[in-house]
């Protein structure tokens, strides 16, 4: 195999089994934050005990995502120097200064979050609480800041010739809010919060169903509904905004979304398969919707496939697949969020029992929607790695052979695997043990103090 | 003699700051990795995790923070370097995942075999994280086979050689040293009695390599003093050295360990300085001078050193007000509860 597709398919497993953690940090970031709010407002010690209970769970996700992020931070030099040569000046502002802003910020007040219960007062564990979520969201604006420079690049100009070749700022401002900034940085915000507020809702549920740790299941599950009723219809805006932006910034992007070849008025697809051979798409299509979705007009014309050059296309069936697929979830996961508010409204939430069975299983879904909807938008951005400056099979390491990459490729599958699976491990030890009890009149913040439990 | 004061000049300065600011705080919890299969006991064991539980991956964010600031002023540097290197930064980064989540697993399960491996992936990367990173060092100061198109290719074995292994067993001599220090700081009891022993044979360890590794440098790679020879006001720097490693043992002695670690992070500090005073105006040398990556041609625009130097200012500030705070926070002697590792 050659060095540019081992190169992509490391990098795609990197960074895939990273972002498996972090929007769970930033989703449950939030509700740690309401829950050490409801707290600090009722005092009620059972709120005391759920924020413990989460901040473990909160600890062991971080702790993943901080292992998995570092190979994120070296890859660019390691697998893909000649992009890091070409992008450095602008791409690599961009890493630094979620290093200097975010890192340093979250693990700070992490130690705080996590250990500091009884070395500061309760006032102080809130503000740190706070700051690890604020932390969580600054490194996401970075992140999204550098990749959708990718996408949209803007602020720069070119200098230098050949191989010498280099983007170098002219506006920093630009470069930080390039035209896709903002739609793709709230698109993927309401996706963490969404993904958050799922983990919450399954493990809730499970409690709920065997009957266990009731205040908290009942309390844990209201506190997640509110948070996913508003973050599943921020993100059928954002969804959109996002949609109109890449139809205007990224047309070879949009047409892959719904495999449009003609340029005209175009169809949107529910689902379907393409013909990738013949130019065609079969499947169950809504006539002109997406030329009024983007334009707000069924006639607007909508630019095809078939307006590039066969290089300068993505692939298609991937695309629109993983396109789709992740639309259809944020619509299941609105039906998901909407009949539970329905069941609370009905005062039933606590007793329809296969409700609480989808809540269990529905956890998965934020997470397949995540991972296949950057698919979407890395895949759709090839052949390009900025789009519409540098190829991607340009930008490989000149160096590194193919027998490296594939040792690292092992090595990392290898690992990831077996992480994976101790992470699922003790995610499970952990819900099945609960959260530890602390009765009302305990004196939480004392009674920690000189515990030398064996366990 | 400013005339060298410009932005380029301030990143490598404050690149240098970053990775000094991370060899002195994951410096000390590498050692403590690096002593940890020394104690038998689980509760001892976790006293010794728990010494560096709230500040380990603060630490490491330094490094983390390095490299990205190496991506935005100096690319090609990064570039050639990570690439270069390829084969040992993959293995330096599997250590590295591993030693992280063996901190954050290893306690979260009562069998005796789930935690005595943790443990032993625990010590033996940080033992490694320690060696590769002395031996990458050592490698630099040899000077790297780098290619007119900036290009470098170097395989496992050929980085490998006498001198990087010697810099590398000194990196973790160094920080055996320093993180025995620290847990006499952070134990109490016959622990501490135990860690007190550590601290006599780690210092006598360190000073051995030390010393060698200084001799060899100063008959082989004669290159690296010759800023100091051109600027003898910076002959201070490996005298404060000398005196921050003499005062280690004198303040162990007297019982004063806070002094004691303070002087070490001075040692480490200075002997950051040395090798970044000894590489200047590199940032890589190559083997042949002509090819070297400088601090200026490896280097973005001066309009994105700009940008980064405000970036850092705003920063900064707020970093080490951070690390301050934590380390105040936590400080005393480690007392194990339930949400400990």
């Amino acid at each position: 195999m050659d060095v540019e597709l081992l190169s992509r398919i490391q990098f795609a497993l990197t960074v895939g089994f990273h972002y498996i953690y972090p929007p769970m940090s930033i989703g449950l970031g939030l509700l740690l934050v309401i829950m050490e709010g409801m707290y600090m407002k009722t005092k009620d010690i059972r709120y005391h005990n759920m924020t413990k209970f989460w901040v473990k769970v909160f600890a062991l996700i971080f702790a993943l995502g901080v292992a998995s992020g570092i190979v994120m931070e070296f890859q660019f030099g390691t697998n893909w120097a000649a992009y890091s040569r070409f992008v450095g000046d602008v791409f690599g502002s961009a890493l630094a200064a979620e290093g200097i802003f975010a890192f340093f910020l979250e693990s700070g007040f992490l130690a705080v979050l996590v250990f500091g219960w009884d070395k500061v007062k309760p006032r102080t564990h809130f503000i740190a609480t706070i700051m690890v979520a604020f932390g969580a969201h600054l490194s996401a604006v970075w992140i999204l800041v550098a990749n959708s420079w990718m996408q949209t690049p803007a602020g720069f100009h070119i200098v230098g010739e050949g191989a010498m070749a280099r983007a170098e700022v002219t506006n920093f401002w630009q470069v930080v809010f390039n035209p896709s900034t903002l739609e793709r940085l709230s698109h993927t915000i309401s996706a963490a919060w969404i993904t958050g507020a799922f983990l919450v809702l399954s493990v809730s549920a499970y409690y709920l169903i065997k009957n266990r740790h009731n205040f908290f299941a009942k309390q844990s599950i209201k506190i997640a509904l509110v948070v996913a009723a508003f973050a599943t219809m921020l993100q059928l805006f954002t969804g959109h905004s996002s949609g109109v932006q890449v139809a205007k910034t990224q047309p070879a992007k949009m047409a892959a979304f719904e495999g449009h070849y003609e340029t005209g008025p175009a169809d949107l697809y529910l689902f379907g398969w393409v013909d990738e051979a013949n130019n065609k798409v079969y499947g169950l299509k809504v006539p002109v919707m997406l030329s009024w979705l983007i334009y707000g007009d069924s006639k607007t014309p909508v630019t095809g496939l078939n307006e590039f050059a066969k290089e300068d296309r993505p692939p298609v069936q991937i695309v629109f697949q993983a396109y789709h697929i992740m639309i259809s979830i944020g619509m299941l996961l609105i039906l998901i969020t909407y009949l539970g508010v329905f069941f609370w409204w009905r005062g039933k939430l606590e007793n329809v029992r296969w409700y609480h069975h989808v809540l269990v299983w529905s956890v998965l879904l934020p997470h397949l929607a995540n991972q296949i909807g950057w698919i979407a938008a890395e895949v759709g951005r090839q052949p390009w790695i900025v789009y519409g400056i540098m190829r991607t099979k340009d930008a490989l390491s000149k160096t590194v052979n193919s027998s490296e990459v594939l040792f690292s490729l092992i090595l990392f599958t290898a690992i990831y695997l077996l992480l994976f699976l101790l992470f699922l491990f003790l995610l499970d030890r952990k819900i099945k043990h609960g959260p530890d009890v602390y009765e009302e009149g305990d004196d939480v913040y004392s009674q920690q103090k000189y515990i030398f439990d064996k366990n | 003699m400013f005339e060298f004061l410009d932005l380029n000049f301030v990143w490598f300065v404050l690149i240098a700051i970053l990775f000094t600011g991370y060899a002195i705080l994951d410096g000390f919890d590498l050692g403590v990795g690096a002593l940890y299969l020394l104690v038998k006991d689980d509760n001892d064991r976790r006293i010794l995790l728990n010494s560096i539980g709230p500040i380990w991956d603060g630490n490491e964010v330094w490094l983390v923070t390095g490299g990205g600031a190496l991506f935005a002023a100096f690319p090609h540097a990064y570039a050639t370097v990570f690439s270069g290197f390829y084969v040992a930064f993959m293995i330096l980064l599997f250590v590295l995942i591993f030693r992280a989540v063996a901190i954050e697993f290893r306690s979260k399960h009562e069998s005796k075999t789930w935690r005595r491996n943790w443990d032993i992936s625990f010590s033996v990367s940080s033992i490694l994280i320690a060696l590769l990173m002395g031996v990458a060092m050592g490698n630099v100061i040899v000077g790297l086979p780098v290619q007119p198109d900036f290009e470098l290719r170097t395989t496992l074995l050929s980085l490998l050689t006498p001198y990087p292994i010697l810099t590398g067993i000194t990196t973790v001599a160094l920080f055996m040293m320093h993180g025995a220090i620290y847990l006499v700081m952070k134990t109490e009891g016959e622990l501490q009695a135990k860690v007190r022993g550590w601290v006599n044979n780690t210092i006598i360890l360190f000073v051995i390599c030390y010393v060698s590794t200084t001799m060899v440098t100063l008959t082989f790679f004669p290159q690296m003093i010759a800023n100091i020879k051109e600027y003898p006001i910076l002959f201070i720097v490996p005298l404060l050295n000398m005196l921050a490693i003499a005062n280690i043992p004198r303040e162990i002695h007297h019982g004063r360990e806070f002094r004691a670690f303070m002087s070490s992070c001075a040692s480490i500090l200075a002997l950051i300085t040395l090798f970044a005073i000894g590489l200047f105006p590199n940032i890589v040398p190559a083997a042949d001078p002509a090819n070297s990556l400088t601090i200026y041609n490896a280097a973005s625009s001066q309009k994105t050193l700009s940008i980064m130097l405000i970036i850092a200012l705003i920063g900064m500030p707020f970093v080490v007000a951070y690390t301050f705070t934590i380390y105040w926070i936590f400080r005393g002697k480690v007392r194990l509860n339930k949400m400990s590792y």
